[in-house]
């Protein structure tokens, strides 16, 4: 009998990830297709970006995934001239928060897009971003 | 109220480069404060020990302290809001003499950051904020300061240069304090010198002259109550308000970004509660992580309208002389910020505020005096207000 095997899909998010697991591994599957999502509450419709297993509100724990579409509105960004222990190959980044109405998205903008080519409250998409090594996260586009 | 009082305030010297262990490091605070107090560890029946766990290997520190300190068999607790972390230990002293469970309680703060390179304490720090959403795409603390201050910046007009005129107050009185890391003049002109250190970017728009630096070092606030403080203390400083908070980590749930909710709904509380309001304070001590911090501050305690937080360093207002002055003794932007111990050290300032052994940076009469201490990039709000 072998052992049962550890689900760890979460391992690949980001050029670092901290977290092994979560119940909603689903995510890394979603971006391998292309796809960014956040879930959303079966039971009393709340949406969650990022994607929770539980919903804080009705306390219900059955949840639908919903696809991030379209475009939502620059918030703030940072272009870091340092980075922390992992992160100095991909330097110089752009963090950045964008607000797409019933929800927020953290993550970091599309390499090649400079800092003078942004300003808040400009139109950006988030898209899935496979990086090296089987890794992948998601960033944020012009339309 | 006069029902909790703190008898006694210390810290060590901060420094980039502390030469022991932190139980030593602590031990420096700690006694810094049985001295100002004038009282022996004998008296005081319980410890709450606060730092952020990761920058020293050493488990559980509070055990480790009790016995090094000389306050064993007396009970000893741990607590952890991240750079708050002192203000929150000042709050469960306040509730264990408030509950009658204990009269003297010692409240330690200590960091040793230097046991880790600086990418690493970046690092940690990052992972201070949402690991599992956040730090996979390289966060850390500038950057997520600096989020605030380009939203401030877009919001309301305030300019680089505003920012940088903070870290010149700090400057001003961070060379009159001799337990500070940083101890020279900042200018202006340093800040739009390529060739000056001050102008590099950290995380845009933030500079390097914009952030503090880590520090290794301990604090220490001895609280009693009435009673004790009355038979032990000259000068008791009470504890009027207490004001705490949280907020969602993940930048993704919030809604405010040019300024700090948590300071909002814990300087709310702390006003109410000690049944004062901004224009009260004589004196405060803000969470000057970065120069974008300090002017939120002034806004988030309503020393400042929304966005006019630039008027007020612009008019020097809080300066010694000013209005409301503000981190008269240099701030963490030049005392630098030993995580565990920055509260404690705020706290002591204020102390020697409202006692009148203030030296040189004393504002004169200060009877109600103000700490603000933040944890995390906004996850932990502590506002304080402290009375004669």
């Amino acid at each position: 009998m072998g052992k049962k095997e550890k689900d760890e899909r979460f391992r690949k998010f980001g050029t670092v990830s901290f977290t092994g697991t979560t119940r909603v591994n689903d995510f890394i599957d979603h971006l391998e297709q292309g796809k960014v999502t956040g879930t959303r509450c079966k039971s009393c419709g709340n949406t969650f970006f990022p994607p929770r297993a539980d919903c804080w509100a009705c306390r219900s724990s059955e949840m639908e995934w919903f696809d991030v579409q379209g475009t939502g509105r620059l918030v703030t960004f940072s272009t870091l001239a340092f980075g922390p222990k992992g992160f100095e190959g991909d330097l110089p980044y752009t963090i950045a928060l964008v607000d797409f109405g019933a929800y927020k998205v953290f993550g970091r903008i599309a390499d090649g897009i400079v800092e003078s080519d942004l300003s808040i409250g400009m139109a950006l998409a988030a898209k899935a971003n496979p990086l090296a090594d089987g890794r992948i996260n998601y960033v944020f586009h012009k339309q | 109220m006069n029902d909790v009082a703190i008898i006694g305030a210390g810290q060590s010297t901060f420094v980039r480069y502390y030469p022991g262990s932190v139980r030593e490091l602590a031990f420096e605070g700690f006694s810094d404060a049985l001295g100002h107090a004038g009282i022996a560890a004998a008296d005081i029946d319980a410890s709450v020990v606060c730092s952020a766990p990761e920058y020293d290997l050493q488990r559980s520190p509070a055990g480790v302290f009790a016995e090094y300190l000389g306050l064993n068999p007396g009970p000893t607790f741990y607590v952890e809001t991240l750079c708050s972390s002192g203000s929150t230990g000042l709050k469960l002293a306040y509730s264990l003499i408030k509950s009658g469970l204990h009269d003297v309680v010692a409240v330690v703060g200590f960091q040793k950051m230097s046991e880790i390179s600086s990418a690493e304490t970046q690092e940690r720090m990052g992972r201070g904020a949402d690991i599992q959403w956040e730090s996979p795409f390289g966060t850390m603390m500038p950057a997520y300061y600096a989020m605030y201050a380009r939203a401030h910046m877009n919001a309301y007009g305030t300019a680089p240069e505003d920012l940088a005129a903070i870290r010149v107050k700090a400057s001003t009185y961070g060379q009159l304090n001799d337990r500070a890391v940083y101890r020279k003049a900042v200018t202006a002109d340093m800040f739009t010198d390529p060739d000056n250190m001050m102008s590099g970017s950290v995380a845009s728009p933030l500079r390097v002259g914009d952030c503090c630096a880590n520090a290794d070092g301990s604090s220490c606030i001895i609280v009693a109550s009435a009673e004790r403080a009355k038979s032990l203390c000259d000068k008791p400083v009470w504890i009027r308000g207490i004001g705490s908070s949280s907020a969602p980590v993940n930048l993704a749930g919030r809604d405010l970004f040019t300024g700090l909710a948590v300071a909002r709904e814990a300087a709310g509380q702390a006003y109410k509660m000690a049944g004062i309001g901004p224009k009260d304070v004589d004196v405060a001590e803000v969470h000057d992580c970065f120069t974008i911090a300090e002017m939120m501050a002034y806004e988030d305690l309503g020393f400042a309208g929304p966005g006019e937080g630039r008027d007020l360093i612009n008019g020097k207002e809080t300066y010694l002389n000013g209005s409301i002055p503000v981190n008269v003794d240099g701030g963490l932007l030049s005392k630098g910020h030993p995580i565990g111990a920055t509260g404690g050290s705020q706290i002591r300032t204020i102390v020697l505020q409202l006692r009148g052994e203030a030296g040189e940076i004393q504002v004169p009469d200060a009877s109600v005096g103000l700490v603000h201490n933040i944890g995390g990039v906004g996850l932990y709000g502590n506002v304080t207000i402290l009375g004669r």
